[in-house]
């Protein structure tokens, strides 16, 4: 039988891949792909403890979770689209001009 | 003591991980990256939570991966493998995630979370106590939520509209 920690070492491993892709990536479609995967390891946290507790809240949580990062990923792809369409490309190091 | 299901999910789950990030076409990294959080409902299903892993392959795998391929094939980049990533920046990377691994790994091996355990006898599979704080306690966030979604698909599909095409359509009608 699998413990709570367990699941709790491969959300830190996953968050840590994440914050590896947003250091060191510079293709905007490879930092969304680092965002999920650091969403998805929360999510895998967050049930773990509802299953240790247990308790359907957590459930209802990462429900709840899942519907804003799929809202946060569409306005992320129509951003990237629009941005290639001006740039054409998708590397972030070429976006210079949205800073000011 | 952990058993072989979830060591095998682990592989599955960190490796495509790891390759969505590092594959050199970016095609092939959307791929990946629909198999890893197809392993992450693997958990969902082995912490006993079948709803939430149903929820997670219709909008991760069934959505959210599909749009995802759907933008690769759109942008098509020059080149996905930029020469941007210069060596200083892929060490700095490298040592930043290392650092919060075992800072974060460390913390939680002598944490007190060690000595939890589950629950010998796993909860009933009881999607009606979802349903039922969804309707009843929940339910405003469940309305604000439904407005935030649909906001932000209309602001997507404002985002990404061509002007040029409508002016171009204009004068037939």
């Amino acid at each position: 039988m699998n413990q709570p920690t367990d699941f709790l070492y491969i959300a830190i491993i996953l968050i840590s891949i994440g914050i590896y892709g947003l250091v060191v990536k510079r293709n905007a479609l490879r930092l969304i792909f680092s965002i999920e995967l650091i969403a998805n390891a929360v999510n895998l946290a967050l049930i773990a403890f509802s299953r240790m507790l247990p308790s359907p809240e957590g459930q209802i949580f990462v429900l709840f979770s899942i519907a804003i990062s799929a809202a946060e990923v569409a306005v992320g792809l129509g951003i990237i689209i629009v941005a290639y369409r001006f740039y054409k490309d998708i590397d972030i190091t070429e976006y210079k001009n949205l800073k000011n | 003591m952990v058993d072989s299901v979830f060591i095998g999910l682990s592989i599955i789950t960190v490796g495509s991980a790891i390759l969505s990030l590092e594959s050199r076409e970016l095609l092939y990294g959307g791929i990946a990256l629909a198999i890893s959080m197809l392993g992450i409902a693997g958990y969902f299903i082995i912490l006993d939570a079948p709803f939430v892993a149903m929820f997670q392959i219709a909008v991760y795998v069934g959505a959210v991966a599909v749009l995802i391929i759907f933008t690769v094939m759109l942008v098509r980049a020059p080149n996905t493998v930029t020469k941007k990533e210069t060596r200083k920046r892929k060490i700095a990377g490298i040592l930043l995630g290392l650092g919060f691994l075992v800072m974060a790994g460390s913390i939680l091996g002598n944490s007190t979370v060690t000595q939890l355990k589950f629950n010998e006898n796993a909860p009933v599979f009881d999607v009606q106590a979802i349903g039922k704080g969804l309707l009843t306690y929940y339910s405003p966030v469940l309305i604000v939520l439904a407005l935030t979604l649909a906001s932000a698909v209309i602001g997507a599909l404002a985002l990404a509209r061509r002007e040029d095409i409508e002016e171009r359509n204009e004068p037939t009608n």
